[in-house]
């Protein structure tokens, strides 16, 4: 399911679209995540608040959210791109790649509540299709 | 048997009571085809899905988003016993229809993805919980007779 030329235009445009966004997006995806995945919470556990707003969360989110962003700039070699992300969480981190998808649904959801008209069924299947091969990406190193 | 609490409840039926069923049927299930289009393998007597505007403007895709929303109103209807309540429509998908259960999720998905849209802010993540439960609990009584 590899990314067309079209798909990454209209990955570029709409993300052009949400840019001023973007940390906030970052931040709720997430914090919805925490919410409607609880068992996500176990990769936090240092934290003292789990909460849509907390310090943690917003700051994360934003971490999360500006690597993403960069990612759209790479999207040509995500791999590549990615690597030493990929290193980091196979490695560091160790989350279980099932949880990227769960992450990725999130943030679409949140797109879908912030951009309503612009987040048609043609930006759905191309977003969703760069978070795939995103979270691909950023699996690689695993094993 | 599912356990509810008092803010699940209220929040399903709040939702479904204010919804449009048509609009949402219709447009959840053309955001499906759109977005997974493998599952277009179940409507081949649909005529044109050929693109997205033609998948989105397609009155057999919204008649049929229509039926597949009614269906889960009888869910919203028998909150406490969706298993009994989806008996014959587990049967139905399974021997009639041999859709592959991996489906449910993937239009339940999308049925959230267009929830989320038309509520907005209102759609916060404790709603979102309360919503994805819903359908979970669903999906799961779909498979249930899945040998």
């Amino acid at each position: 399911m590899s990314l067309t030329a079209k798909d990454k235009d209209v990955v570029k445009a709409f993300w052009g679209k949400i840019s001023s966004k973007a940390d906030a997006i970052g931040q709720e995806a997430l914090g919805r995540m925490l919410v409607v995945y609880p068992q996500t919470k176990i990769y936090f556990a240092h934290w003292p608040d789990y909460s849509l707003g907390s310090a943690q969360v917003n700051k994360h989110g934003k971490t999360v959210m500006r690597a993403i962003t960069d990612a759209v700039g790479k999207m040509d070699d995500l791999i590549g791109g990615l690597s030493s992300l990929s290193d980091l969480h196979a490695t560091t981190l160790r989350v279980d790649p099932g949880n990227f998808k769960i992450l990725s649904h999130n943030i679409l959801v949140t797109l879908a509540v912030h951009f309503p008209a612009d987040f048609t069924a043609e930006v759905h299947v191309a977003v969703d299709k760069f978070l795939a091969a995103l979270s691909a990406a950023l699996a690689d190193k695993y094993r | 048997m599912v356990e509810w609490t008092e803010f699940e409840r209220t929040t399903i039926q709040d939702i479904f009571s204010k919804m449009n069923y048509d609009v949402v049927g219709q447009q959840s299930l053309a955001r499906c085809l759109i977005v997974y289009p493998w599952t277009q393998r179940y409507f081949g007597n649909f005529g044109n899905l050929y693109n997205a505007a033609a998948i989105m403007g397609n009155p057999m895709v919204a008649a049929h988003g229509k039926v597949v929303l009614h269906g889960l109103d009888r869910a919203v209807k028998n909150m406490d016993n969706i298993k009994a309540a989806y008996a014959e429509l587990s049967v139905l998908h399974s021997e009639k229809l041999h859709v592959d259960p991996d489906n449910f999720r993937l239009l339940g998905d999308c049925l959230t993805v267009v929830v989320a849209a038309q509520l907005g802010a209102a759609f916060t993540p404790e709603v979102q919980a309360a919503f994805q439960k819903f359908l979970a609990v669903v999906i799961s009584s779909l498979r249930r007779q899945y040998q």
